[in-house]
Protein backbone atom coordinates (compact mmCIF):
# COMPACT_ATOMS: atom_id res chain seq x y z
CA UNK A 1 0.00 0.00 0.00
CA UNK A 2 1.53 3.25 -0.82
CA UNK A 3 1.76 6.15 1.14
CA UNK A 4 -0.54 7.97 -0.48
CA UNK A 5 -3.30 5.21 -0.21
CA UNK A 6 -2.48 5.28 3.27
CA UNK A 7 -3.12 8.97 4.03
CA UNK A 8 -6.14 8.76 1.97
CA UNK A 9 -7.90 6.18 4.28
CA UNK A 10 -6.57 7.78 7.52
CA UNK A 11 -8.46 10.95 6.14
CA UNK A 12 -11.47 9.10 5.11
CA UNK A 13 -12.12 7.31 8.59
CA UNK A 14 -11.48 10.58 10.56
CA UNK A 15 -13.76 12.37 7.99
CA UNK A 16 -16.57 9.50 8.58
CA UNK A 17 -16.11 9.29 11.90
CA UNK A 18 -16.29 12.87 12.50
CA UNK A 19 -19.45 12.94 10.76
CA UNK A 20 -20.96 10.27 12.51
CA UNK A 21 -20.17 12.34 16.05
CA UNK A 22 -21.25 15.63 14.43
CA UNK A 23 -24.73 13.92 13.93
CA UNK A 24 -24.69 11.55 17.51
CA UNK A 25 -23.21 14.02 20.18
CA UNK A 26 -25.98 15.73 22.27
CA UNK A 27 -24.06 18.79 23.11
CA UNK A 28 -23.93 21.40 20.27
CA UNK A 29 -20.73 22.88 21.22
CA UNK A 30 -19.06 19.02 20.45
CA UNK A 31 -20.86 19.05 17.26
CA UNK A 32 -19.26 21.92 16.07
CA UNK A 33 -15.70 20.78 17.43
CA UNK A 34 -16.34 17.77 15.46
CA UNK A 35 -17.58 19.59 12.59
CA UNK A 36 -14.38 21.32 12.29
CA UNK A 37 -12.41 17.91 12.75
CA UNK A 38 -14.43 16.71 9.47
CA UNK A 39 -13.59 19.98 7.52
CA UNK A 40 -9.97 19.75 8.34
CA UNK A 41 -9.98 15.72 7.28
CA UNK A 42 -11.98 16.96 3.94
CA UNK A 43 -9.31 19.35 3.47
CA UNK A 44 -6.56 16.97 3.47
CA UNK A 45 -8.69 14.46 1.25
CA UNK A 46 -8.35 18.06 -1.20
CA UNK A 47 -5.28 18.50 -0.89
CA UNK A 48 -4.68 14.24 -2.31
CA UNK A 49 -6.50 15.14 -4.96
CA UNK A 50 -4.55 18.08 -5.69
CA UNK A 51 -6.14 21.30 -4.91
CA UNK A 52 -4.10 22.90 -2.97
CA UNK A 53 -5.99 25.90 -3.27
CA UNK A 54 -9.74 25.06 -1.96
CA UNK A 55 -7.65 22.70 0.09
CA UNK A 56 -6.56 25.82 2.22
CA UNK A 57 -9.42 27.96 1.62
CA UNK A 58 -11.72 25.51 2.98
CA UNK A 59 -9.09 25.67 6.59
CA UNK A 60 -9.27 29.44 5.94
CA UNK A 61 -12.57 30.35 5.56
CA UNK A 62 -14.99 27.33 7.49
CA UNK A 63 -12.39 26.24 10.12
CA UNK A 64 -11.02 30.07 10.92
CA UNK A 65 -14.48 32.06 10.22
CA UNK A 66 -17.51 29.94 9.78
CA UNK A 67 -17.20 27.40 12.48
CA UNK A 68 -16.30 29.96 14.46
CA UNK A 69 -19.24 31.97 13.90
CA UNK A 70 -20.99 28.97 15.10
CA UNK A 71 -19.25 28.18 18.16
CA UNK A 72 -19.80 31.77 18.98
CA UNK A 73 -23.70 30.81 18.49
CA UNK A 74 -24.01 27.91 20.05
CA UNK A 75 -22.27 29.34 23.48
CA UNK A 76 -24.15 32.35 23.20
CA UNK A 77 -27.47 31.27 22.91
CA UNK A 78 -27.15 29.03 25.55
CA UNK A 79 -29.34 25.85 24.84
CA UNK A 80 -31.13 23.81 27.01
CA UNK A 81 -29.11 20.52 26.26
CA UNK A 82 -31.27 18.24 28.59
CA UNK A 83 -34.18 19.68 26.69
CA UNK A 84 -32.43 18.57 23.44
CA UNK A 85 -32.30 15.06 24.96
CA UNK A 86 -35.82 14.48 25.44
CA UNK A 87 -37.80 11.85 22.50
CA UNK A 88 -34.49 12.42 20.51
CA UNK A 89 -34.06 8.77 19.39
CA UNK A 90 -37.56 8.24 17.92
CA UNK A 91 -36.51 9.02 14.36
CA UNK A 92 -33.38 7.78 15.00
CA UNK A 93 -33.81 4.31 13.37
CA UNK A 94 -35.53 5.88 10.06
CA UNK A 95 -32.97 7.97 9.85
CA UNK A 96 -30.42 4.90 10.30
CA UNK A 97 -32.37 3.07 7.88
CA UNK A 98 -32.56 5.61 5.01
CA UNK A 99 -29.23 6.22 5.60
CA UNK A 100 -28.19 2.53 5.15
CA UNK A 101 -30.53 2.14 2.04
CA UNK A 102 -29.25 5.62 0.53
CA UNK A 103 -25.49 4.34 0.82
CA UNK A 104 -26.09 0.93 -0.26
CA UNK A 105 -27.61 2.27 -3.50
CA UNK A 106 -24.94 4.71 -4.36
CA UNK A 107 -22.02 2.86 -3.12
CA UNK A 108 -23.21 0.15 -5.64
CA UNK A 109 -24.39 2.85 -8.18
CA UNK A 110 -20.48 3.92 -7.90
CA UNK A 111 -18.56 0.79 -8.10
CA UNK A 112 -21.24 -0.68 -10.87
CA UNK A 113 -17.78 0.31 -13.19
CA UNK A 114 -15.75 -1.49 -11.42
CA UNK A 115 -17.63 -4.55 -11.77
CA UNK A 116 -17.79 -4.01 -15.45
CA UNK A 117 -14.59 -2.89 -16.31
CA UNK A 118 -12.47 -4.84 -13.13
CA UNK A 119 -10.40 -2.13 -12.59
CA UNK A 120 -10.21 1.79 -10.43
CA UNK A 121 -9.70 4.47 -12.65
CA UNK A 122 -6.52 6.07 -11.19
CA UNK A 123 -6.09 9.89 -11.65
CA UNK A 124 -4.17 10.71 -14.37
CA UNK A 125 -1.04 12.38 -13.66
CA UNK A 126 -0.93 16.43 -14.10
CA UNK A 127 1.30 17.93 -16.52
CA UNK A 128 4.89 19.03 -15.48
CA UNK A 129 5.20 22.34 -13.46
CA UNK A 130 1.29 22.30 -12.81
CA UNK A 131 0.32 24.69 -10.32
CA UNK A 132 -3.41 24.44 -8.77
CA UNK A 133 -3.70 28.25 -8.10
CA UNK A 134 -2.47 29.37 -11.42
CA UNK A 135 -5.01 26.90 -13.09
CA UNK A 136 -7.64 28.40 -10.85
CA UNK A 137 -6.96 31.80 -11.11
CA UNK A 138 -6.56 31.62 -15.17
CA UNK A 139 -10.28 30.40 -15.49
CA UNK A 140 -11.62 32.44 -12.64
CA UNK A 141 -11.08 35.38 -13.65
CA UNK A 142 -11.45 34.97 -17.27
CA UNK A 143 -14.65 32.88 -18.27
CA UNK A 144 -15.90 33.00 -14.87
CA UNK A 145 -15.44 36.84 -14.20
CA UNK A 146 -19.20 37.88 -13.83
CA UNK A 147 -19.92 34.62 -11.54
CA UNK A 148 -16.92 36.37 -9.09
CA UNK A 149 -18.37 39.22 -8.91
CA UNK A 150 -21.82 37.91 -8.22
CA UNK A 151 -20.10 36.13 -5.07
CA UNK A 152 -18.61 39.43 -4.53
CA UNK A 153 -21.93 40.69 -4.29
CA UNK A 154 -23.58 38.24 -2.44
CA UNK A 155 -20.56 38.13 0.15
CA UNK A 156 -21.74 42.11 0.69
CA UNK A 157 -25.50 40.78 1.00
CA UNK A 158 -24.93 38.66 3.58
CA UNK A 159 -22.60 41.34 5.21
CA UNK A 160 -25.89 43.80 5.02
CA UNK A 161 -28.12 41.02 5.59
CA UNK A 162 -26.51 39.79 9.03
CA UNK A 163 -25.96 43.27 10.65
CA UNK A 164 -29.58 44.28 9.96
CA UNK A 165 -31.03 41.33 11.07
CA UNK A 166 -29.12 41.50 14.14
CA UNK A 167 -28.72 45.22 14.72
CA UNK A 168 -31.64 46.25 17.49
CA UNK A 169 -32.55 49.33 19.39
CA UNK A 170 -32.27 49.14 23.52
CA UNK A 171 -34.30 51.55 24.97
CA UNK A 172 -32.77 54.07 27.58
CA UNK A 173 -29.45 53.54 26.15
CA UNK A 174 -27.23 56.83 26.18
CA UNK A 175 -25.56 57.03 23.08
CA UNK A 176 -23.70 60.14 21.16
CA UNK A 177 -25.53 61.38 17.86
CA UNK A 178 -22.85 61.92 16.21
CA UNK A 179 -24.54 64.12 13.27
CA UNK A 180 -25.83 66.16 16.25
CA UNK A 181 -22.93 67.02 17.46
CA UNK A 182 -21.49 67.84 14.14
CA UNK A 183 -24.42 70.10 13.38
CA UNK A 184 -24.59 72.31 16.71
CA UNK A 185 -23.49 76.07 16.08
CA UNK A 186 -21.98 78.28 18.77
CA UNK A 187 -25.21 80.48 18.40
CA UNK A 188 -27.34 77.98 19.40
CA UNK A 189 -25.60 77.38 23.07
CA UNK A 190 -23.96 80.43 23.83
CA UNK A 191 -26.20 83.71 24.81
CA UNK A 192 -24.13 86.42 24.75
CA UNK A 193 -25.52 89.49 26.64
CA UNK A 194 -24.76 93.04 26.58
CA UNK A 195 -23.94 94.75 29.98
CA UNK A 196 -22.75 97.62 31.73
CA UNK A 197 -19.41 96.59 33.22
CA UNK A 198 -20.20 96.54 37.27
CA UNK A 199 -18.47 99.64 39.22
CA UNK A 200 -15.94 98.62 42.55
CA UNK A 201 -18.13 101.20 45.50
CA UNK B 1 -4.65 3.33 -6.76
CA UNK B 2 -6.66 6.00 -5.40
CA UNK B 3 -9.49 7.25 -8.02
CA UNK B 4 -12.88 9.01 -8.40
CA UNK B 5 -14.59 5.71 -7.13
CA UNK B 6 -12.79 6.45 -3.71
CA UNK B 7 -13.42 9.83 -3.54
CA UNK B 8 -17.05 9.30 -4.70
CA UNK B 9 -17.86 7.08 -2.06
CA UNK B 10 -16.45 9.04 0.76
CA UNK B 11 -18.72 12.13 -0.01
CA UNK B 12 -21.96 9.50 -0.68
CA UNK B 13 -20.92 8.19 2.83
CA UNK B 14 -20.57 12.18 4.42
CA UNK B 15 -23.67 12.92 2.28
CA UNK B 16 -25.98 9.98 3.48
CA UNK B 17 -24.77 11.07 7.03
CA UNK B 18 -25.81 14.02 6.89
CA UNK B 19 -28.94 12.90 5.62
CA UNK B 20 -29.31 10.85 8.59
CA UNK B 21 -27.95 13.37 11.16
CA UNK B 22 -31.15 16.18 9.53
CA UNK B 23 -33.33 12.92 10.70
CA UNK B 24 -32.32 12.22 14.05
CA UNK B 25 -31.68 15.70 15.16
CA UNK B 26 -34.41 17.53 13.79
CA UNK B 27 -35.65 19.68 17.05
CA UNK B 28 -32.17 21.34 17.08
CA UNK B 29 -31.57 24.05 14.24
CA UNK B 30 -27.77 24.61 15.16
CA UNK B 31 -27.56 21.00 14.48
CA UNK B 32 -29.62 21.10 11.32
CA UNK B 33 -27.66 23.94 10.01
CA UNK B 34 -24.29 21.94 10.71
CA UNK B 35 -25.88 18.74 8.51
CA UNK B 36 -26.45 21.08 5.84
CA UNK B 37 -22.61 22.34 5.47
CA UNK B 38 -21.80 18.46 5.99
CA UNK B 39 -23.90 17.62 2.72
CA UNK B 40 -21.97 20.81 0.88
CA UNK B 41 -18.36 19.42 2.05
CA UNK B 42 -19.78 16.17 0.22
CA UNK B 43 -20.65 17.81 -3.03
CA UNK B 44 -17.71 19.78 -2.87
CA UNK B 45 -15.88 17.02 -2.36
CA UNK B 46 -17.86 15.37 -5.37
CA UNK B 47 -16.86 18.47 -8.03
CA UNK B 48 -13.37 18.14 -6.93
CA UNK B 49 -12.62 14.54 -7.61
CA UNK B 50 -14.48 14.93 -11.01
CA UNK B 51 -12.23 18.08 -11.51
CA UNK B 52 -9.24 16.15 -11.25
CA UNK B 53 -10.98 13.05 -13.06
CA UNK B 54 -11.44 15.20 -15.83
CA UNK B 55 -8.25 17.53 -15.95
CA UNK B 56 -10.81 20.43 -16.12
CA UNK B 57 -10.61 23.40 -13.54
CA UNK B 58 -13.77 24.66 -14.12
CA UNK B 59 -15.33 21.83 -11.23
CA UNK B 60 -13.06 23.81 -9.08
CA UNK B 61 -14.67 27.10 -9.69
CA UNK B 62 -18.01 25.76 -8.78
CA UNK B 63 -16.40 24.36 -5.13
CA UNK B 64 -15.14 28.31 -5.04
CA UNK B 65 -18.46 29.52 -5.55
CA UNK B 66 -20.70 26.86 -3.07
CA UNK B 67 -17.64 28.11 -0.52
CA UNK B 68 -18.96 31.75 -0.74
CA UNK B 69 -22.23 30.67 -1.16
CA UNK B 70 -22.35 28.61 2.18
CA UNK B 71 -20.29 31.54 3.78
CA UNK B 72 -23.31 33.91 3.20
CA UNK B 73 -25.77 30.90 3.99
CA UNK B 74 -24.21 29.85 7.04
CA UNK B 75 -23.73 33.87 8.34
CA UNK B 76 -27.41 34.87 7.53
CA UNK B 77 -28.82 31.66 8.83
CA UNK B 78 -27.14 31.99 12.27
CA UNK B 79 -28.48 35.69 12.27
CA UNK B 80 -31.78 34.71 11.85
CA UNK B 81 -31.27 31.98 14.63
CA UNK B 82 -29.96 34.67 16.91
CA UNK B 83 -33.25 36.97 16.47
CA UNK B 84 -34.92 33.82 16.71
CA UNK B 85 -33.78 33.72 20.21
CA UNK B 86 -34.02 37.04 21.50
CA UNK B 87 -37.37 37.35 20.18
CA UNK B 88 -38.42 33.52 22.00
CA UNK B 89 -35.70 32.61 24.34
CA UNK B 90 -36.06 29.04 22.32
CA UNK B 91 -34.80 28.07 19.03
CA UNK B 92 -36.30 24.75 19.79
CA UNK B 93 -38.28 23.72 15.95
CA UNK B 94 -41.42 22.49 17.38
CA UNK B 95 -42.27 25.56 19.37
CA UNK B 96 -41.89 27.43 16.25
CA UNK B 97 -45.56 27.37 15.08
CA UNK B 98 -46.17 30.92 14.76
CA UNK B 99 -46.95 30.82 11.00
CA UNK B 100 -49.07 27.53 11.44
CA UNK B 101 -51.78 27.53 8.30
Amino acid sequence: MSFEKFLFYVFAAFLVLAAVMVITRKNPVHSALFLVLAFFNSAGLWMLAEAEFLAIALVLVYVGAVMVLFLFVVMMLDVDVEAAKRGLTRYAPLGIGLALVMAIELINVIWLRKAVEDDVVGFAATPEGYNNTKALGSVLYTEHVYAFEIAAVILLLAIIAAITLTMRKRPGLKVQNIAKQVAVRAKDRIRVVKMDAEKKQ
Amino acid sequence: MIGLQHYLTISAMLFVLAIAGIIINRKNLILLLMCIELMLLAVNTNFIAFSRHLGDETGQVFVFFILTVAAAEAAIGLAILVVLFRNRRSIAVQELDTLKG
